[in-house]
């Protein structure tokens, strides 16, 4: 016979349950007493920052999907109705449309500070792989939710960015007809959209989980980048960092809100609130801000590139802009091998430290900036030497982890001063 | 005498224009900024301003009189109109001025019928096909969220409808379209809207170019975002609980992890 687990809570509907399921004890483990470092700096806010935005845009996106119509003759209207007639429904989209962005911003501090402090290292690189895949899944579910009103941008956007899928050999010119679901982007392409948007989070989210359950196997990194060596070192998850948390989640939730309530379309393209039209082609069409850095890479790609000395084109320019923007997600599922410094924390890092911070750092705003300006000079140059320094940064990785000399690494995370019997890093 | 009003200002404004942006291309200056009693739809620092209704509801006669014969207003609705101080009394009568085309009835025919408070902005033509085709081809744009669709807001509706003027020496202007100081092209389709005592305000303001400029914006204004007043207000609340909030939440961690640093 199997025999019940021993619970002990005080409450004995509590522990009836938690006997027979015990969810209780594993909330306890995990989010009560979970052993969590006790040396994370604000950095370490921007994981649950992002968990918060994505119930926020869960929510808020369930009550919007309840009025929206998706029909290219209906979308824009409806979307209309709900910011006029629907009962706080200006609220509720102003919250969807600049959450998108909360989120972008949440998610690309989570990554700086993943890559900073080395948090991709073993053990957690599945972790890293996990987080990767979230973005990929951001990216898409954002850009799909883009094209959902049916203005301007929506429609220029949905054009652009599916006709890339056209530069792969073969099966391309295919594949885009099966994301249009027809020969160009119209009714059917709404409807495929509208219904991958309301799925795609619900997939993120289940990715989100084995992100975090895999966390928890591990345990966190730290801005030390040493593994805690005792309890002496760790403090419990609850009260130390769910208050931290929530703290940090208001200050996050006040810009949140100025955006929403002060400012809800100033990251916005006024384009969008034009109605799609299949016959005026707007004089720039640009992406979300987003997703600028990307579409600098992209559009970085002005050559083709052949065979020496003929003229046999290997890789037409087209090609080369969307591989070169897909490599630029690809290669952060194999950071972890690329980086062969055993050292985390770029703290420790002397080399390393600046070249996050002169390199990749300065790319991705590069690349930002050119990405939302006309596809011209200096713009495409700029963009040219982001793309550069983008890919350097990582491909440098194995060699700067070969000559790199670390600092000594502290003893433990409770007594970071460094001793003389410090250990040293290899 | 309503309808031929309507149609005289109609066949003043409609000049063919089929070419008028393609051809010319070239950058428009910026538009320079005014001063609005609502601070502008897009104006981060304006918490506390909200819309001048004097001026929305002249706004809304200048709409009435010049721009309706050609531009539909077809996202708002007359019951809107207790918003900027018309009484119901008064959203009743401006809402029966139009006649609606309704239908099928229970015999599947339709017909029309006086307009009422819930009705949409009666739009001059029954679908774009011909508001394109009284147009030279290019339907006026619908002027619900103009305010909001385009770059520099308010200040740039002002500039456009205020930029009208003799083409410089040497500037080509195809037949149909108009000189605009402001419009991208400089070539506008839209001939000059506005005259000064055009029209009459019943409250005493005098009807300058610059004067019905800035009412009919701000009535635009209102249309592309009703919500203004009530989203600055809402955000002050939520603000003001959210920096309560995050200075006990920031009380509650200093205190708790005094302890432990």
């Amino acid at each position: 016979m199997a025999h019940a687990p021993q619970s002990n809570f005080e409450n004995p509907v509590v522990n009836w349950i938690d006997q027979r399921l015990p969810i209780f004890t594993m909330m306890n483990k995990e989010y009560g007493s979970f052993p969590t470092p006790r040396n994370f700096n604000y950095f370490w806010n921007f994981g649950a920052l992002a968990m918060v935005v994505l119930m926020t845009m869960i929510v808020s996106g369930i009550v919007l999907a309840m009025h929206y119509t998706n029909n290219t003759l209906l979308a824009f209207d409806s979307v209309e109705r709900i910011m006029r007639d629907v009962n706080w429904g200006w609220m509720i989209r102003y919250i969807h449309a600049n959450g998108a962005s909360m989120f972008f911003i949440a998610v690309y501090i989570h990554i700086f500070r993943g890559i900073y402090y080395g948090s991709y290292k073993a053990p957690r690189e599945l972790i890293w792989i996990f987080g990767v895949v979230i973005l990929l899944l951001m990216m898409g579910t954002a850009f799909m939710g883009y094209v959902l009103p049916w203005g301007q941008m929506s429609f220029w956007g949905a054009t652009v960015i599916t006709n890339l899928f056209s530069a792969i050999p073969v099966v391309g010119e295919s594949i885009v007809t099966l994301l249009w679901g027809g020969f160009s982007v119209d009714n059917p392409t709404l409807n495929r959209f509208f219904a991958l948007h309301y799925l795609l989070p619900f997939v993120l989210l289940a990715v989100v989980v084995l992100h975090v359950a895999a966390l928890h196997i591990t345990g966190s990194n730290n801005p030390l980048g040493i593994e805690p060596k005792g309890p002496q070192d760790t403090l419990p998850f609850h009260p130390y960092y769910t208050t931290k948390d929530i703290f940090g989640a208001t200050i996050f939730l006040i810009i949140f809100a100025a955006f929403v309530f002060f400012a809800p379309n100033y990251m916005g393209h006024p384009d969008n609130y034009i109605p799609a039209d299949p016959l005026v082609t707007p004089a720039h069409i640009v992406p979300e801000w987003y997703f600028l850095p990307f579409y600098a890479i992209l559009r970085s790609i002005t050559f083709a590139i052949s065979l020496p000395f003929t003229d046999v084109v290997l890789v037409p320019a087209k090609l080369g802009g969307v591989l070169a923007m897909f490599g630029s997600i690809a290669i952060l599922f194999v950071l972890p091998w690329l980086d062969s410094s055993p050292v985390r924390s770029a703290r420790f890092r002397p080399i390393f430290k600046w070249w996050v911070l002169l390199c990749l750092v300065p790319a991705f705003f590069m690349l930002g900036y050119a990405g939302g300006k006309p596809a011209e000079q200096p713009y495409v140059l700029i963009g040219q030497l982001g793309t550069v320094m983008y890919f350097a940064f990582f491909l440098a990785l194995p060699i700067i982890g070969r000559i790199e000399k670390p600092l000594p690494l502290p003893a433990s995370i409770a007594n970071p001063v460094l001793g003389g019997n410090a250990a040293t890093a290899k | 005498m309503r309808r031929l009003r309507t149609l005289i200002a109609a066949g003043a404004m409609t000049i063919a224009g089929l070419t008028s942006t393609a051809l010319a291309a070239g950058d428009a200056p910026l538009p320079p900024a005014q001063t609005w009693a609502h601070g502008g739809v897009n104006s981060f620092l304006s918490f506390f301003k909200g819309y001048d209704y004097a001026s929305v509801q002249r706004g809304f006669q200048i709409y009435k009189e010049v721009c309706s014969a050609c531009h539909s207003l077809h996202l708002v609705s007359y019951r809107n109109l207790h918003d900027i101080g018309f009484n119901e009394a008064e959203v009743k009568a401006i809402a029966a001025s139009v006649e609606i085309t309704d239908g099928p009835n229970d015999q599947g025919e339709m017909f029309t019928r006086p307009g009422l408070p819930s009705d949409r902005f009666k739009s001059p033509f029954p679908n774009k096909q011909a508001a394109a085709a009284a147009n030279g081809g290019k339907a006026p744009p619908d002027l619900s969220l103009i305010v909001k669709a385009r770059a520099h807001h308010e200040d740039y509706i002002y500039a456009l409808l205020t930029g009208y003027g003799e083409a410089p020496a040497g500037h080509e202007l195809s037949p149909g379209s108009n000189y605009n100081k402001y419009f991208p092209g400089h070539a506008i389709a839209m001939a000059q809207p506005l005259y000064a005592d055009g029209v009459t305000f019943t409250d005493g303001t005098k009807a300058t170019i610059e004067q019905q400029a800035h009412d009919v914006t701000t009535f635009l204004a209102w249309a592309a975002e009703p919500k203004l007043e009530e989203r600055r207000r809402v955000g002050l609340m939520v603000m003001l609980f959210l920096v309560f909030f995050a200075g006990i939440m920031y009380a509650a961690k200093r205190r708790l992890w005094s302890e432990v640093h």
